[in-house]
């Protein structure tokens, strides 16, 4: 795998950000996107647009066989049963909403409890806060140990008679802890739990298999894989989608419409309401056809290597503490400089162009937990190197000398 | 525009030594500030004498070099100022920080209008705005005493 061709193939590369090369560390937040899905969306719009599912005029007919294409494209891709079990959604949030949603309308009381951990993200936790509010739902939190991992053992801990679902990350995006999933969806469902995975961070970097991890539900977030903004996917194993009523109403999702009853549509559309981000849809395909080219074991054994460099280097810097020592660490490395706030780090390390994320990373739980109130964070993507580590270490150096730190 | 601008001496050092970090003993009023994009926190202490001067003013809080430095600063130039000075002061800070090049009260001494357009560095770093506006907001929810807490991308 080459990583300057690679690179080549992502035009923002081209281009000065205040007149420095871009190093850009920033891509569990969101990927920068391959000339292929950006010239799919152009191609589209100026060529092929119309909406989907609806006419029968010629566009309107090979436009929705391009949506459907992505469809199957995805089900490939994370190795879905059947293509039915993935839905089209605004983002991985709107997917962890939808669950919450549906499943929690339907079988979610007084009382019953959701567990989820402390690595999660705000999109994992929010919407179950929600049913704690309008149901008096329970939520209860897997605690980390002190690597930032959440154990199996911690899992089958908090486990109750009480607990309705299980909704966790499959990689932290703050101390890039992978989790065991598949032996947490055994357990689960040993004891008849279902099952929600946020795979926004481990999707990127990993080979999924739906089948092989067996879990109800997964959520992915498009524009963290080479894809555009405003698309995440669910899947979800066919026997909820069918089972759960609709998140929401509208046009394309119905079966018929009457004045005192209304029936849904088939799947997927039932969970597919309005128009959806049809151009983004069609433009994903050439995200997964791109991460395919490369082959996603290359790619997961190169941002291996780039961490493990990363953590080498960072580790060395008297000043810098990462945040969590998994064992298996996913494609991000958090941090704190002793005597600097993050905010000030990142906006130095701006100023040479390289662009890390500062804050609470939406983990506010998790980062009370470390008792910080914001950590930096540089994560990667396929078009990263060594030198972008070596980089910022020469800038978190700036920094250290700004700030008067030895 | 680079670095040296935005983080001066000053500012490091108030930075670093915040002055007046502490929680004022027998406070009347105070209000509490939360930026949610960043997780910075302040909470303001002040005590205004029977004739509505700031005997004392204090905070508490966590944040980035901008935000501490521009609390310390803040809390240094009001004190012993009578309200509506106070009030006129914030005004004035907050334009400068959004569109006037220059402060433009009688209030405040020359030494300390320097000291206060330290913090201007900021208006060339729009991200970081908020950090040097948190805590004079929450200054004026304090005087107001609203009990609504802070948490506006206001500039």
């Amino acid at each position: 795998m080459n990583v300057s061709d690679i690179k080549k193939e992502f035009p923002i590369f081209s281009n000065k950000v205040q007149n420095n090369d871009l190093v850009y560390l920033d891509s569990a937040n969101s990927s920068q996107k391959p000339l292929v899905v950006v010239d799919r969306i152009y191609d589209f719009y100026t060529k092929e647009f119309s909406n989907v599912g609806r006419s029968v005029h010629y566009l309107a007919v090979a436009a929705t066989n391009l949506y459907e294409n992505t469809r199957s494209s995805v089900q490939r891709y994370i190795n879905a049963k059947e293509k039915e079990e993935i839905v089209f959604t605004k983002g991985a949030t709107e997917a962890i909403n939808l669950v919450a949603s549906s499943f929690g309308h339907k079988y979610l009381k007084e009382g019953d409890e959701v567990l989820i951990t402390e690595l999660e993200h705000h999109s994992n936790y929010v919407p179950w806060h929600y049913l704690r509010k309008s149901k008096g739902i329970k939520i209860e939190f897997a605690e980390i140990n002190q690597d930032g991992e959440v154990t199996i053992d911690e899992i089958k801990k908090k486990i109750t008679p009480k607990t309705k679902i299980i909704a966790l990350t499959h990689l932290s995006n703050v101390t890039g802890a992978v989790l065991p999933i598949k032996e947490i969806t055994q357990l689960a469902h040993s004891k008849d739990i279902p099952i929600l995975v946020d795979g926004c961070q481990s999707a990127p970097h990993m080979k999924l298999d739906m089948q092989d991890l067996d879990c109800d539900f997964y959520a992915i977030s498009c524009h963290k894989m080479y894809g555009p903004t405003g698309l995440g996917i669910l899947y979800a194993k066919k026997k909820w989608l069918e089972d759960l009523p609709p998140y929401q109403g509208g046009g394309g999702m119905i079966g018929w419409v009457k004045k005192d009853d209304i029936g849904y549509g088939d799947l997927p559309n039932k969970y597919e309401a309005g128009t959806m981000a049809t151009a983004q849809v069609i433009a994903f395909d050439e995200s997964i056809k791109f991460i395919k080219k490369i082959g996603i074991d290359n790619i997961a054994k190169h941002e291996e290597e780039l961490i493990q460099y990363g953590e080498e280097i960072l580790k060395k810097n008297n000043s810098v503490k990462l945040i969590g020592n998994p064992k298996k660490r996913g494609a991000v490395l958090s941090f704190t400089i002793d005597g600097v706030h993050p905010h000030d780090v990142a906006t130095i390390l701006d100023e040479d162009g390289v662009a890390i994320r500062a804050g609470h990373h939406c983990c506010q739980v998790l980062h009370d937990k470390l008792d910080l109130t914001a950590s930096a964070r540089a994560s990667v993507g396929v078009y990263n190197t060594k030198e972008d580590f070596d980089k910022l270490n020469l800038s978190i150096n700036k920094c250290k000398k700004i700030f008067n730190l030895k | 525009m680079n670095l040296k601008e935005l983080y001066q001496e000053i500012i490091l050092d108030h930075g670093k030594n915040p002055r007046n970090l502490r929680k004022t003993e027998n406070f009347n009023k105070d209000a509490k500030g939360h930026n949610p994009l960043c997780g910075d926190k302040v909470h303001i202490y002040l005590k205004l004498n029977e004739n509505k001067k700031v005997e004392d003013i204090s905070f508490e809080g966590q944040g980035c070099a901008i935000s501490m430095a521009s609390a310390s600063i803040m809390t240094d130039l009001v004190k012993g100022k009578e309200e509506f000075e106070v009030k006129e002061i914030v005004n004035d800070f907050l334009d400068m920080i959004k569109e006037k090049d220059e402060l433009s009260n009688n209030i405040l001494h020359k030494d300390d209008k320097t000291k206060l357009m330290c913090l201007s560095g900021v208006k060339q770093y729009p991200m970081r705005v908020k950090c040097a506006t948190l805590s004079w907001h929450t200054l004026t929810s304090a005087i107001n005493n609203s009990q609504e807490e802070i948490n506006k991308d206001n500039n």
